[in-house]
């Protein structure tokens, strides 16, 4: 590697940790769907899939195959652009949002410290709202291009409702903020590590933002929820009243990039739950160098999954909202809770600083 | 990073000449949102990563949805040429270079030459943006405040045509 230049090296590094988050993050996308089937089916008495490889492993794999190979039909009469950008966009913002994440925390080889994130932008949080809030026109514009009332009703339903329950998730995080001082993530994160005092006695609880924002936490996974459209506030998709949704009209692969793009933002929104409230990766660490870089990443992993286990879980357990609840729901009951959440903190914090 | 620059201001322009040029509303909303997009990228290259992300945040993510959502709900055709008025064909071109030369002259008096060292960079934080917001500009940020407050009223008396 000597005729590498510094940049040069640095733009590598970029570029290794790039292919291997989108590998991971594709992988746990595939998988992630494998889990819902299996965890939704044993919860309702079912074997779920088992057929296709041990335990239904390539599950996954064969609906990929199955997607790519099924007719790509686009109708007459779509805005033939908007139809074809909407889930191009959708997918490509649900992952674009992952490159701020930090996983774990750094590891030093020949002399060079490697961070387990691709950029730790100052304003890394921000960014995350920003491209999530940019998610909306993929759903508003698929059903919008699709020229159809079914699809155009449930782009309407489904953007109101992003747009409502992105402003709830904005003020439940305000108060981590407050806490941390900062808006880069890893910040956020370093700033959870070790355990709270109490008279200078530790009391083994660990520092992480959930103890003393319980109520943020409430507000920002219920409008994270929301936000991703799942149950129960995955009226988008309500069947029984609106066929589909937003992707009546789309087949093949395109339907997949929707699918896709959702489970992405799961991942996306557990991933900020678990480094907003739950101290991201720290956990216990010990052993060997190469168990101290691991480990982390590990604990990041373990919380992750909790979060995405949680999101299945609801979905086999809860019925849907009736979609003027949810409306009222977010407006006057959660965005509420979340600005008083903020009043809170702020009086709090004063009180202790001063 | 000029290249970046030059990449980001030419699709912040051919974006912004297809805003007027798209016959179709959604397209010109769609190419409008491309603009805001490109500018943000600007405010990244000179380092003012919170205006960048604030920018996208409101305009693009909240803004511009509420131009699509409307464009959407009135169901806006593409629209048909009017009849063009003589006036405005004659008149159309000189005014607009007018405008041209005017621009340029007020940037050229804005800006030092090239070559002269360039200003220090500005804190531009979200701290610095803060402290700034609630000394020096506090009168005109509360101004804004309250006319946002007057505009959700008015939106609220509109829409509820009963009490």
């Amino acid at each position: 590697m000597g005729t590498f230049s510094d940049t040069g090296l640095l733009l590598l590094i970029t570029l290794i940790k790039i292919a291997v988050v989108v590998f991971v993050l594709l992988t746990s996308i595939a998988y992630l769907t494998w889990l819902e089937r299996k965890v939704v089916a044993h919860i309702q008495s079912r074997w779920g899939p088992y057929r296709v490889g041990l335990f239904g492993l390539l599950q996954p794999l064969a609906d990929g195959v199955k997607f790519i190979l099924k007719e790509d039909i686009v109708p007459d009469d779509v805005d033939r652009i908007v139809y074809l950008l909407a889930p191009f966009l959708g997918l490509s913002l649900a992952l674009l949002s992952i490159a701020v994440i930090p996983f774990g925390e750094s590891f030093t080889i020949h002399g060079r410290t490697v961070a387990f994130q691709i950029s730790d932008l100052n304003v890394g949080l921000l960014f995350v709202f920003a491209v999530t809030s940019l998610g909306v026109y993929s759903v508003a514009l698929a059903g919008w291009s699709s020229n159809s009332k079914y699809p155009l009703l449930g782009g309407l339903r489904s953007s109101a409702q992003m747009i409502s329950y992105e402003l709830s998730m904005g003020m439940a995080v305000v108060g981590v903020v407050m806490l941390s001082g900062t808006l880069s993530l890893r910040g956020i994160v370093n700033g959870q590590a070790g355990f709270f005092h109490y008279h200078g006695h530790n009391t083994f609880i660990p520092h992480w933002n959930i103890f003393p924002q319980l109520i943020g936490f409430f507000v920002y996974f219920t409008s994270a929820v929301a936000d991703t459209n799942r149950v129960p506030f995955d009226l988008p998709e309500g069947e029984s009243e609106l066929v589909g949704g937003y992707h009546t009209e789309y087949s093949s692969m395109k339907f997949a990039m929707f699918f896709m793009s959702e489970y992405a933002n799961m991942i996306t929104v557990s991933c900020l739950a678990t480094i907003l409230f739950f101290g991201g990766w720290h956990g216990p660490v010990f052993g060997p160098y190469a168990l101290r870089v691991l480990l982390p990443v590990f604990w990041f992993g373990l919380k992750l999954f909790g979060f995405l286990f949680f999101y299945i879980w609801m979905r086999g357990t809860l019925p849907r909202f009736r979609y003027d609840q949810l409306m009222a729901f977010g407006w006057k009951f959660l965005l509420p809770l979340g600005i008083l959440n903020v009043l809170a903190t702020s009086f709090v914090l004063a009180w202790i600083t001063s | 990073m000029v290249v970046l620059f030059y990449i980001f201001a030419a699709l912040a322009v051919l974006a912004a000449i297809s805003v007027v040029a798209q016959r179709r509303p959604v397209h010109s909303a769609l190419s409008l949102i491309l603009v805001l997009c490109a500018l943000a990228v600007v405010y990244l290259l000179l380092g003012a990563e919170f205006i960048a992300v604030i920018q996208v945040i409101v305009y693009a993510g909240a803004i511009m949805v509420l131009f699509v959502f409307v464009i959407m709900l009135l169901n806006a055709h593409e629209e048909t040429p009017s009849e063009r008025s003589r006036m405005a064909r004659w008149l159309g071109p000189p005014l607009l270079v007018a405008l041209l030369v005017e621009i340029v002259l007020a940037i050229r008096k804005q800006f030092p030459a090239a070559g002269t060292p360039a200003a220090p960079a500005v804190a531009a934080g979200p701290a610095a943006i803060g402290h700034l917001l609630f000394s020096d500009y506090v009168l005109p940020f509360e101004v804004t405040s309250i006319l946002i407050l007057v505009a959700i009223l008015g939106a609220v008396v509109l829409a509820k045509k009963e009490f």
